[in-house]
């Protein structure tokens, strides 16, 4: 059987699929710098005294985490054009979808970052006459990062498989480009055994590399 | 210099602080003791307004510190403040460390607040180390750059929270000595202690609480010859002997 197949289909199209995988790493790197950016307000309102801002981040957290992530996709594929009146296209509104969603997740990790650092170090940095949010900013948000890397990378790498879904919206990143070929060519065994093979040495790779930066970590 | 007025402070039902008065005179040096949980920390935490109170009052100079139109921020840059666990930025290096608020508060220049720092490095023996992090460091060196730390701001008081507290054994008086040469150089200095070698030399005044109350308070040479309270008696009988 395996000498029907005819790889030479994945030579060709490599232009098409690099395209694809392209737009793959844009969307996770725009969706990760949004995620984290919207995360981490996320998590600092729900440490604040203010009640308002708790009870805010809370239900916007609980409600997207309780949605299906191809849900959230299609809504914005489709409301945002309805709000303002325009269509904006599926990388764009796959990017909104994206933020908005990671920065649920990302703002629960950040949150346990921001608990992990103790409290005794926001007295210190406010006795020196720092103000709440020059605490946050200089003392508690550089240690509640690091200690919570290795888990804000891993998400990374969720989410880098998770961006595959904007297939339904048929914006045309590594796994669309790799549909495309493979049903254009009727070459649908080798395509997914190719597109299988690059997920897996992308994410494999990352993942090896975090294990790396946790390692250093224990050490020093 | 530092007043507190009839201060008392409740968790929830339980009080910690019952109708407190002291009072600090400038360059004058207060040690408080006291068995764990009596509220010692509690009651100088509520001095830089680290701990609301319920009611009373706080000066501290001519601000009053349990006031909303208080500027907090700029109440406590002027009071340097040094805790138990050191609570150095472990993200930071040594000279960072000293120079972050001086920039960020203080509003000095980068070199400006980093000679500060090296100068107060040279104080407390540790010039050679400004490149370290606290990590590298033994806890009695950590705490002696927390001191450098606090006097960066150039305080016109000290508070200590058990400042030798979580030391080894061997290390208490590389800290003690730096503490007693700012004693002598004049600064205003609350100090939360057991170390009473360190109260016979260098406290103006001890005070003594119990259970949220102050139970004596004294010029050192009332407090261990001649202690009023009996709670006092029994204190001083169970730590002086060894």
């Amino acid at each position: 059987m395996i000498e029907n197949f005819d790889f030479g289909i994945v030579i060709g199209s490599l232009p098409f699929l690099l395209k694809g995988l392209k737009i793959s790493f844009y969307l996770t790197l725009l969706a990760l710098i949004g995620g984290i950016f919207f995360g981490t307000l996320l998590a600092l309102m729900r440490v604040s005294k203010f009640k308002t801002l708790q009870y805010f981040s809370m239900t916007y957290v609980n409600f997207l985490r309780s949605l299906p992530l191809i849900l959230v996709i299609f809504w914005f594929f489709f409301l945002i054009p309805v709000l303002i009146g325009r269509p904006i296209g599926g990388f764009y509104s796959a990017v909104i979808a994206f933020t908005m969603f990671e920065a649920a997740y990302y703002s629960e990790i950040i949150r346990a970052g921001l608990l992990s650092v103790s409290s005794n170090q926001i007295s210190a940095a406010r006795a020196t006459g720092l103000s709440y949010s020059q605490s946050m900013v200089h003392i508690i948000l550089p240690q509640a990062f690091r200690n919570m890397m290795p888990i804000l990378l891993t998400q990374a790498v969720i989410l880098f498989q998770d961006t595959s879904l904007v297939y339904v919206v048929s914006l045309r990143d590594f796994m669309t480009a790799s549909v495309i070929v493979a049903q254009s060519e009727s070459r649908l065994v080798e395509m997914y055994i190719f597109a299988a093979l690059v997920y897996f040495v992308i994410c494999f790779t990352f993942s090896f590399m975090i294990k790396k930066i946790q390692k250093r970590k224990l050490i020093t | 210099m530092i007043e507190l007025k009839n201060v008392s402070k409740w968790y929830g039902q339980f009080q910690v602080l019952d109708n407190c008065s002291v009072k600090i005179e400038k360059k004058d040096v207060m040690v408080i003791c006291g068995p764990s949980g009596s509220g010692k920390s509690t009651l100088i935490k509520c001095v830089n307004g680290l701990e609301d109170i319920q009611k009373g009052e706080i000066f501290v100079g001519e601000t009053k510190v349990n006031d909303n139109k208080t500027n907090l921020n700029e109440l406590r840059a002027k009071i340097g403040m040094v805790f138990q666990n050191f609570e150095l930025y472990p993200h930071m290096s040594v000279l960072q460390n000293i120079s972050l608020s001086q920039v960020k508060v203080l509003k000095r220049s980068q070199s400006e607040a980093d000679d500060r720092s090296m100068k107060l490095l040279e104080r407390v023996g540790l010039k050679d180390q400004f490149n370290k992090f606290p990590a590298q460091m033994s806890g009695g060196q950590q705490q002696r750059v927390a001191i450098a730390r606090a006097l960066a701001m150039d305080p016109i008081a000290m508070l200590f929270d058990e400042p030798t507290s979580a030391l080894d054994p061997e290390m208490i008086n590389e800290v003690l000595d730096v503490m007693v040469e700012l004693a002598q150089d004049g600064m205003t200095m609350a100090v939360v202690t057991h170390e009473m070698g360190f109260a016979k030399k260098v406290a103006d005044k001890i005070l003594f609480m119990d259970e949220g109350r102050i139970e004596e308070m004294a010029d050192k040479k009332n407090f261990f010859e001649n202690p009023k309270s009996d709670r006092t008696k029994l204190f001083l009988s169970k730590i002086l002997p060894h």
